[in-house]
């Protein structure tokens, strides 16, 4: 080790004693940060998990191409097609299967008289494509049993909540239609909390209130060698129809929702609050910890340490506050998370761009107060210290 | 014998057009080896920005500045700072020690910007803090010390390093008579080597009688050099 670094590290050592020691400051500045990093990671991933529960259906069916009616924004709001679809769809070259996909909401009684609206999902009665993926009790295949239905664990718990026990030989009525349950699944949670129950397409259609068009959404797989995006190009130049990946349909619906809804503005208003609390609180008590080692920083000045020794002593004491506060903050937010995925609500998903963001954020806070504490000490003459 | 520090007729102003004020007029002096020079006046007279030129902590204006066969008048910004990094202690009127470091990390502080291992530099801040007399209190923090200790710890740190020129600034403005009197005679003792050269900025008549000559400045001129302090009373 050369003597340059010897000293480097030496001085490091000196810069953290001097944090660490003054512990009505240090524990302001990282309660600060670990307050802002909460209030970031927290709010960003329930809105994670709330733009995640906009797209469920589509993470819960799973098909790789979806068509739709031409004027269909985003898969909770679509508008029904005619059955004749299906075959035109069926005829365009490069569609190996295509399959009727029904979704609605509906109503259904209990045996006690009282109610629960419920998203009805009717699969293609021969394939079960869209089935769900995980069956905690029962057989897929026992749709096929007279008025059968699988019921999710969301409704197993409303259902428990008025005093229901719904299991496997329960039933109850949708829209005055006996419906028994031959099975329960865990799927993905949907954005208003109704219960999804899965039953056969016909059955479905038998089930819903009649309409003209009853077809929801059209399921397709393309031939092997074909992309879904070429798929779906080509069933798009239908008339009246739009054929859309998985991706693009996930993405289509989560961006209406931030484009249609009051949600980021009221998500994006707490983390921007958690910024400014970062900056007022942190950068503020940063700033004062340098304002107030001013004198011994001049002293250090006079004794023979240059700039480059002062600014990594400062960047040091400012990036140290910032990672602890970060991980206490983000340690905080996955803990949260952690007990809130237990009870399935509030929504709450932290993909990497979420600890990201958050790092970003306090990484400018700290800098920031660095800076600020910098520029106070570049203009500091040495000779202060003998004023 | 050649001085250790040679000044001459350094100038310095504070401020432009008619706000300028002239804080050094032609100062001069020159300081010897192994000698304690004190440098005396009223306040305002100049002798804490001639003792801030002096050891580079302030650019002059005109004159030159000798320290050791260096002219600080040619050297960078950066030679100057390293200058004073390895040549100079400074014991300042408010003893600027670190509230939140103990006695010795405090006094180690110049080691560590040498260079020193972190280890060595306790080391050696621990021997100077009992060779002051304050061995005992080398784990305490400035604000558990009295005056009189917080200033044998500005001096252990001044010292620690080994440099050629110790400068004090009024080191016995905060301090009792008897903790003045300890001051300056550890500085005597511990200090005063015959390759070094101590200069101590006071207007503590209490303290005259050690030093081993005058600088009188009035008005940032330096009015007299009086080679017999014992019989110095300043006006």
């Amino acid at each position: 080790m050369t003597i340059g670094q010897t000293k480097f590290r030496c001085v490091l050592r000196i810069a953290l004693k001097m944090l660490f020691r003054d512990h009505a400051k240090y524990a302001m500045l990282i309660g600060g940060l670990t307050f802002c990093s909460l209030l970031m990671g927290q709010q960003t991933s329930v809105f994670c998990g709330l733009m995640m529960w906009t797209s469920a259906l589509v993470r819960n069916i799973g098909a790789q191409v979806w068509v739709m009616d031409a004027k269909a924004e985003q898969a909770n709001e679509v508008v029904a097609l005619r059955q004749i679809e299906l075959d035109r769809v069926r005829s365009i070259p490069g569609v190996a299967w295509a399959v009727p996909l029904y979704v609605g909401i509906e109503q259904a009684r209990l045996s006690d008289g009282s109610f629960q609206n419920i998203q009805l999902v009717g699969l293609d009665t021969g394939t079960f494509t869209g089935r769900p993926m995980r069956m905690t009790e029962g057989r897929i295949e026992d749709l096929r049993l007279p008025n059968a239905v699988i019921v999710d664990q969301v409704a197993v718990e409303k259902f428990r909540k008025k005093g229901i026990v719904l299991e496997v030989g329960s039933g109850f009525e949708v829209n005055d239609k006996e419906a028994r349950v031959v099975g329960i699944c865990h799927v993905a949670r949907s954005f208003l909390g109704q219960p999804y129950i899965y039953t056969t397409y016909d059955r479905a259609l038998e089930y819903a209130r009649p309409q003209r068009k009853m077809l929801t959404f059209i399921l397709v797989e393309p031939t092997p060698g074909l992309t879904p995006q070429e798929v779906t190009d080509r069933i798009s130049k239908l008339p009246g129809l739009r054929a859309v990946t998985r991706e693009q349909l996930f993405w289509e619906t989560v961006r209406w929702y931030i484009k249609n809804t009051g949600i980021p503005i009221s998500f994006g208003t707490v983390v921007i609050l958690g910024i400014i609390v970062g900056i007022g609180v942190s950068g503020q008590t940063f700033y004062l910890f340098v304002h107030d080692n001013l004198r011994y920083l001049a002293a250090f000045k006079a004794m023979g340490a240059r700039m480059p020794t002062l600014a990594s002593m400062v960047l040091l004491q400012a990036f140290f506050v910032g990672f602890v506060g970060y991980g206490l903050g983000m340690g905080l937010t996955a803990w949260f998370g952690h007990a809130v995925l237990r009870a399935e609500q509030p929504p709450f998903y932290m993909p990497w761009q979420v600890p990201a963001f958050v790092a970003a954020v306090i990484l400018f806070i700290c800098s920031f107060s660095a800076v600020i504490g910098l520029i106070k000490i570049a203009r500091l003459e040495p000779a202060v210290v003998f004023r | 014998m050649k001085p250790a520090i040679r000044v001459e007729n350094v100038g310095k102003t504070f401020g432009t057009g008619e706000a300028r004020t002239f804080a050094l007029k032609d100062a001069s002096l020159e300081a010897r080896f192994g000698e304690l020079l004190m440098i005396v006046g009223p306040s305002g007279c100049g002798k804490t920005t001639l003792l801030s030129v002096i050891c580079g902590t302030l650019n002059f204006d005109s004159g030159r500045i000798e320290i050791f066969d260096h002219d600080l008048s040619t050297m960078s910004t950066g030679a100057i700072t390293r200058f004073r990094c390895q040549n100079i202690g400074f014991i300042f009127q408010q003893f600027n020690l670190i509230p939140t470091l103990t006695a010795v990390e405090n006094a180690s502080v110049p080691l560590l910007l040498n260079g020193h291992r972190h280890h060595a530099a306790e080391k050696t801040a621990a021997a100077v803090l009992e060779q002051v007399g304050i061995g005992e209190k080398i784990h305490s923090y400035p604000n558990q010390l009295s005056g009189g200790q917080q200033q044998r710890v500005a001096i252990s740190r001044a010292l620690a390093h080994n440099p050629r020129l110790v400068i004090c600034d009024e080191p016995t403005a905060s301090l009792d008579a008897a903790s003045g009197k300890k001051t300056l005679e550890i500085l005597k003792e511990r200090a005063l080597q015959p390759d070094r050269c101590v200069i101590i900025v006071t207007h503590d008549s209490r303290i005259y009688h050690y030093a081993d000559r005058i600088v009188e400045m009035e008005d940032g001129h330096v009015i007299g050099i009086h080679e017999d302090p014992k019989n110095f009373h300043h006006a």
